[in-house]
């Protein structure tokens, strides 16, 4: 039982960060649907960095990097050039995908050395649930510390008002004297860096070897999520959890033998992403008071 | 710092150049790129996009690989236009080229050409029916059309995978997930050009693309539907009062953009594959998308922005045998166009200016 919740934990990671990112380029008005990409951007990074230095912490520094800097493209093309946000994430992901793949050619079939795990001592002793929190790798600590962090930022910090402000009313915001692009270049580039680092969760510690696409979807998944937790850092945990544990299911189905093909279990996750959307909407109006107005408009100053 | 200055009259003339300005700068972006990883630049842009052009039975390949993409951009300019999201027009058409199969396969000692006309009609059916689900999910539960088509593209592989591996699959096949070839009714037969004869797989279906484009183009630019779909996409509040229905519009393109997704799919299948096998489609309905867009999202630019990207796709074919340049690259060159192309549509609408932060007197302009 606690194998199995620790593998839920360590597949929801990555959808953890990706949408915890994605949730603040949302929240300052940024819609952007390169999540995909920039993962994949961060998972190839971090293991061509491991592989290249030996030392599996470098990763986690190079897959946010390698996130954070696709996401600026994005940020230059949809905050300060005011294309079509949809269009715009989208060429990221595509642009992402073929940049990943080429440069993950030469990664082929190489093995990367895992993030060793910290155990905290005493705290890893406490019955039940102290194997699973306090005995785990120091990225999937960062996950949670960021989402905390991200948390108290919304809701405790001007900075956070300021962001909501951007996002929820632009205009207002301007007028306030408050540089909206700047906000969501921000914005942006934090979403990056997060999904940087969701993505180099993957080579890092679920599957040490490249191949391409490997995100397989997580960076959609993400998007769904952030609707799913309506905007709020601490729903997204528990989005990410119901996720791993489905995709985990299926992988459990398939090795107890279940009398159901596999591509049935393996299209769980993305049937649940559209289940989850349909609940969420009809949850009525109030769960609608998260949303950012001014998301996916860009913003163009005296227009 | 870069600053946005709005045109009063937006040049007419820059919707054409921009295109062909994006095009010019992804080439030579791609040079670049192909210098920096330590290919020869000339040869590999060769490779690209004059081979694809160099002998007539490449032009048809080029028309043949074109005509898939052509189909479905069509319908996705429709919900671009009336500001759906649909970006799995790849599962729609899986869809569609599985039903076409199923029918097929169910007739196999078919004679009549009444079976190719069931296989378009189902096909188109099954990919609006796909299409549909997300469109009821938008319109009655208002959940977010860009998750669901593209959740549904994944659901559709794996349901085409599943069924060609199991029920469909041929007995004969020595275990290969292939399902049986379809009778010779349920296939697609070769053209011949006039004075030139069969060359390379030109195939009747290159006629439909190229018929649907203006066809598409009337219902869009010349139909009260077509122009509600114009206006319910750029001035939404605008059409309520013209008493436009919105969920009525956005079901219209989903299933219009479905079912043309569809009937590539069993396009593609009957006239180039024959057979059902678990990779139908190799992301066509996800390049279709950047056809949309550097058609600027108009019916008779698809004909040509399907062959110019269908060029490049053939063109990373090229450059992969060539020079061991791995496939993806058409990837890289996709994005990049797409950005550039958006860049252009800015272009259109304002003036860039490069302005040093100290220069900017008003206080109301802080943000950059």
């Amino acid at each position: 039982m606690t194998a199995l919740i620790l593998t839920v934990l360590a597949t929801s990671i990555p959808l953890l960060l990706a949408a915890n990112g994605e949730l603040i380029a949302e929240r300052s008005g940024v819609l952007n649907l390169g999540v995909e990409g920039m993962m994949l951007m961060g998972a190839v990074a971090a293991l061509g960095m491991v592989l290249y230095t030996g030392n599996p912490y470098t990763g986690i520094i190079a897959g946010a990097l390698a996130g954070m800097a696709v996401s600026l493209i994005f940020a230059f093309f949809a905050v300060t050039l005011l294309t079509n946000q949809v269009a715009t994430g989208l060429a990221l992901t595509i642009f992402a995908t073929g940049f990943s793949g080429l440069a993950g050619a030469p990664l082929v079939g190489k093995t990367s050395e895992s993030l060793p795990r910290i155990i905290i001592p005493f705290l890893s002793d406490l019955p039940g649930v102290g194997e699973i929190l306090f005995a785990q790798d120091l990225l999937f600590y960062l996950a949670f510390l960021i989402i905390a962090g991200t948390s108290w930022f919304l809701r405790k910090t001007r900075s956070g008002m300021i962001l909501r402000a951007v996002g929820d009313n632009h205009d207002s915001a301007h007028a306030l004297g408050y540089s909206v692009a700047r906000v969501r270049w921000m914005a942006v580039a934090f979403g990056g860096l997060c999904a940087g680092m969701g993505g180099a969760y993957i080579p890092l510690v679920l599957t040490p070897h490249w191949s391409e696409g490997m995100t397989a979807g997580r960076g959609w998944i993400a998007l769904a999520l952030v609707v799913f937790a309506s905007w709020m850092p601490s729903r997204v945990i528990i989005g990410a959890l119901i996720f791993g544990g489905i995709t985990i299911m299926q992988l459990a189905g398939q090795a107890r033998g279940w009398a159901i093909p596999s591509q049935v279990l393996s299209m769980l996750p993305y049937l649940a992403t559209i289940i989850a959307l349909v609940l969420i909407s009809m949850r009525g109006r109030s769960s609608y008071l998260t949303v950012p107005a001014c998301i996916g408009k860009p913003f163009h100053p005296g227009s | 710092m870069i600053r946005l200055v709005p045109r009063t009259d937006p040049s007419p003339w820059l919707a054409v150049i921009s295109p062909v300005a994006a095009i010019v700068a992804t080439v030579l972006a791609g040079a670049l790129i192909f210098g920096l990883l330590g290919y020869d630049a000339a040869e590999s842009l060769y490779h690209f996009f004059i081979s694809p052009l160099s002998r007539i039975d490449r032009i048809t390949d080029l028309v043949v690989k074109a005509c898939p993409l052509m189909i479905i951009a069509l319908g996705l300019v429709f919900c671009y236009r009336a500001n759906i999201w649909n970006i799995g027009a790849e599962g729609q058409y899986i869809i569609g080229a599985l039903a076409a199969g199923w029918l097929a396969l169910s007739f196999p000692d078919a004679t009549s050409p009444l079976l190719l006309v069931g296989m378009m009609a189902i096909a188109l059916l099954a990919g609006a029916a796909w299409a549909a689900i997300a469109a009821l999910c938008k319109t009655i539960f208002n959940a977010n059309e860009i998750l669901v088509t593209l959740m549904l593209s994944y659901v559709a592989a794996l349901v085409m995978d599943v069924l060609v591996r199991g029920p469909l699959r041929d007995p004969m096949a020595f275990g290969f997930p292939l399902t049986p070839m379809y009778p010779d009714a349920g296939l697609i037969s070769r053209m011949p050009l006039p004075g030139l004869g069969y060359i390379g797989q030109l195939h009747y279906g290159v006629l439909i693309a190229f018929a649907l484009a203006p066809l598409a183009w009337w219902l869009l630019n010349r139909t009260l539907p077509g122009f509600q779909v114009k206006v319910m996409g750029s001035s939404p509040r605008a059409g309520r009062f013209a008493g436009f229905s919105q969920a009525r519009t956005t079901i219209a393109v989903l299933l219009l953009s479905g079912a043309l997704a569809g009937l590539a799919g069993m396009i593609e299948v009957s006239a180039n594959i024959g057979q059902l096998q678990p990779n139908v489609s190799f992301g066509y309905g996800f390049t279709a998308i950047i056809v949309a867009f550097l058609a600027r999202l108009n019916p008779v630019g698809v004909i040509f922005a399907g062959l110019l990207v269908a060029m490049a796709e053939l063109g990373g074919d090229n450059a992969q045998i060539a020079l061991g340049i791995p496939k993806v690259v058409t990837g890289l060159f996709k994005g990049i166009l797409l950005f550039f192309l958006l860049a252009g549509a800015t272009l259109q609408h304002y003036r860039i200016i490069w302005q040093p932060r100290l220069q900017q007197t008003q206080p109301s302009e802080t943000s950059s």
